[in-house]
């Protein structure tokens, strides 16, 4: 295997982005000399409260939001998501019932599993296709005016997989139910419309789009009814109490601004290295899929089962060969199971815990996806030389108890 | 990112004895794709001396299951079988630096391919029943298997069975199975006086909270099983209580069993010979204390004594004087 490079080739993305140099710059000055609190009614504060103004204004642009007061900044997408989906159901109490998919974050389904063990409310899971493509049948079947709200990633942070949200927020109106998208892969590496759209919460990052970590936002649509679930202060109109984040929102303004001059960078360019990535590995590795190629996706991400070998192996080995990449399993997180996104799109059995994921940002470079491909073949077979499977053995290879 | 070990770094990034070995005479495998780890180790086993000249391993898993397998083949070449057949599943945490919590899975893979392979050459066939009770459906873990990687690691918390084992890493549906099953085990370990009883766990030991915060659902059928041969060996089977031991293995010794107490002291005796140069190899040592029934008293010494792995001693002496007297019989430590 080659030397290890000095700096190593940044694939992972989607966990999370390098903080741009110019979102640094704009947030410093808020640590030390417009430190002031927004609250506060002298011109130290004040100066505070415009940054977090100009921040919003920022977004909306970014996210083509109508009203400054339709953005409520949180700590990062758990707090968004959640905050929406509880949000949403204590406006509705009588609908006791919520519809998301089989392949969302964590950060929905496991407030799912909570409240429907805790709260007795009925959660619909969705399933996906072998395409990592949301089953609108039963989607439709589901919705109903029981629904309080439906909560649908707009991309799928494992594949990249986009689902049509517009479309589904549409059917979702029809019930009366409110709709909420997780939104964190999608901004800033889509173009996004939300008030061309009949949804009604959109959660997202900052630390997914060159901004710091910790903070986020939560788009709440004109109208919709929304009950606090932090309280305290009137900061937020009320939505959220608690002083504001202001260097961290200053930087997610920053980062709005930087990634919407981006798009079309990340659109063609980085799709571009992305396809060049993807094809590399194909061409040079056998047994292997890219998983949600067929349907349409981020520019930026792919995920590239691997049979007969283990992703958490490939993602260390590939790390002391200079290359970062996330591994398409939770198995980094103590659990054993195989990737829940990979596992519903009915990835083969042989190759759903071989997933390793590959996501670029407009930081990814031409040398980047070269130094990735001298090193990625090599270490697949490397594994699999070691793996008793090996590559000979078939799809279904199971160790027997074979004696002598 | 794990904390790993520089020498469990070094194993998973240059494992050494990669690959089939042809001339293996001793072939034990443990695990599936389905499990998300597997160990096949091949032994070439000199039939003369019993001494393994030659071990090779192929592991399809993380790092830990691999650096654990590269790890074995490293502890048992040269070693003889009954040499072998002592290390156990803590020994090669230790030998890799420890693993981290979450990845002890991958010692107990390895040792239970170890195993297998041994019990293979020696054709024992009452060790390689199947284990018939599936404790954790999701995993297809066996309660044998579970029921030895307690025993052996001396665990004491439900969490620590599912990062041994992976059982219960799921829906989590087996949780009291689990429970009631680490219970009954520590029990017994009390009783031989190698776990000290306030450190036993009992039923209703976990937080209802942290229960709570399991994973849910159904038990989902593992998508492959486990293969065969998972029994346990005699020494780590419950005993006396609460099912009925089998007897060991019928080799020609045991036709001793019933023999007078002075035969079986100098069966006993002759058991701990053997044994005692291993230990003293390791700058420890054993003595017998006394007999009583089915209990036999023993003293450890040097390193031995206060090590943390003198239960695990205990566990190889235990089945080494099983084997000699071809019944069950509890080894108690005295100071």
């Amino acid at each position: 295997m080659s030397g290890q490079p000095a700096q190593p080739v940044y694939l992972d993305n989607n966990a999370t982005t390098r903080v741009d140099p110019r979102v640094v710059e704009a947030m410093l000055p808020y640590f030390t000399q417009y430190f002031g609190n927004p609250s506060s009614k002298y011109a130290l504060g004040g100066h505070a409260a415009m940054a977090v103004k100009r921040a919003r204004e920022q977004l909306q642009r970014l996210l083509g939001i109508a009203h400054a007061h339709e953005l409520m900044f949180t700590s990062g997408g758990t707090e968004s998501t959640n905050a929406a989906i509880m949000a949403a159901l204590e406006a509705s109490p009588r609908r006791r019932e919520i519809i998301t998919s089989a392949v969302e974050h964590p950060a929905v389904l496991s407030l799912c599993a909570w409240l429907e063990k805790n709260k007795g409310i009925r959660v619909h899971l969705i399933p996906v296709d072998r395409h990592g493509r949301l089953d609108i049948v039963a989607y439709r079947a589901a919705l109903s005016d029981r629904v309080a709200v439906v909560s649908l990633m707009w991309a799928n942070n494992e594949t990249g997989v986009i689902n049509p949200v517009a479309d589904l927020a549409e059917l979702a109106k029809e019930y009366g139910a409110l709709f909420h998208t997780d939104a964190v892969q999608a901004v800033g590496k889509m173009p996004i419309d939300l008030q061309s759209t009949a949804i009604d919460m959109a959660s997202l990052s900052g630390h997914k789009l060159h901004a710091p970590k910790g903070v986020g936002a939560l788009y709440i649509r004109n109208g919709v009814r929304f009950k606090p679930q932090i309280k305290g202060g009137h900061q937020e109109r009320g939505r959220r109490a608690g002083t504001e984040n202001v260097p961290g929102i200053v930087g997610l303004g920053m980062a709005a601004e930087l990634a919407a001059d981006h798009l079309a960078d990340e659109d063609i360019r980085v799709r571009g290295l992305r396809d060049r990535l993807e094809r590399g590995i194909l061409e040079q590795v056998a047994d292997c899929v890219a998983v949600g190629a067929r349907a349409e996706r981020l520019p930026n991400t792919s995920n590239i089962a691997f049979s007969f070998i283990e992703s958490e192996s490939i993602v260390m080995l590939l790390d002391r060969a200079g290359v970062a990449v996330s591994m398409g399993s939770a198995c980094s997180t103590g659990s054993f199971e195989p990737s829940h996104v990979l596992v519903a799109m009915q990835v083969a059995n042989d190759a759903v815990r071989g997933g390793v994921r590959f996501s670029l940002s407009r930081d990814t470079t031409d040398d980047d996806i070269d130094r990735a491909l001298v090193v990625i073949p090599g270490v697949i077979a490397r594994l699999r030389e070691i793996s008793p499977f090996g590559t000979q053995e078939g799809a279904s290879a199971t160790l027997d108890q074979a004696h002598v | 990112m794990l904390q790993v070990s520089n020498r469990l770094n070094d194993h998973f990034s240059n494992p050494r004895n990669v690959g089939a070995l042809p001339g293996a005479n001793a072939v034990g495998s443990f695990g599936t794709i389905g499990w998300g780890d597997a160990v096949k180790l091949m032994l070439q086993v000199d039939p003369q001396t019993d001494r393994i000249e030659q071990a090779r391993f192929q592991a399809f898993g993380c790092s830990a299951a691999i650096a654990a397998s590269s790890a074995v083949t490293e502890m048992v070449t040269g070693k003889t079988l009954d040499e072998a057949g002592g290390i156990s599943s803590a020994d090669i945490a230790e030998f890799l630096g420890g693993l981290p919590p979450e990845r002890m899975y991958g010692s107990v893979i390895a040792y239970e391919a170890l195993r297998t392979a041994i019990a293979a050459l020696r054709g024992k066939a009452e060790l390689e029943s199947t284990d018939p009770d599936v404790l954790c459906d999701c995993f297809s873990v066996g309660q044998m298997m579970i029921e030895r990687t307690i025993r052996f690691n001396r665990l004491t918390d439900p969490e620590q069975v599912t990062a041994y084992t992976k059982a219960g890493a799921s829906c989590s549906c087996c949780f009291k199975k689990i429970e009631a099953l680490l219970a009954r085990v520590n029990a017994d370990l009390v009783e031989d006086g190698l776990l000290p009883a306030d450190q036993a766990y009992r039923v209703g030991s976990s937080p209802q909270r942290a229960i709570e915060l399991k994973p849910r659902g159904e038990a989902t059928a593992a998508a492959t099983i486990f293969s065969a041969g998972h029994g346990v060996p005699a020494h780590l089977r419950a005993m006396p209580k609460p099912a009925a031991p089998k007897p060991a293995a019928p080799r020609p010794v045991a036709a001793m069993a019933g023999a007078d107490t002075l035969t079986q002291t100098e069966l006993i005796e002759q058991a701990l010979a053997e044994l005692r140069p291993h230990l003293q190899r390791d700058g420890g040592d054993c003595e017998l204390v006394r007999i009583e029934d089915n209990t036999i008293y023993i003293r450890l010494s040097g390193n031995c004594d206060g090590c943390q792995l003198a239960s695990v001693t205990l566990s190889g002496v235990q089945a080494k004087l099983i084997e000699k007297i071809g019944r069950p019989m509890r080894v108690v430590p005295v100071p």
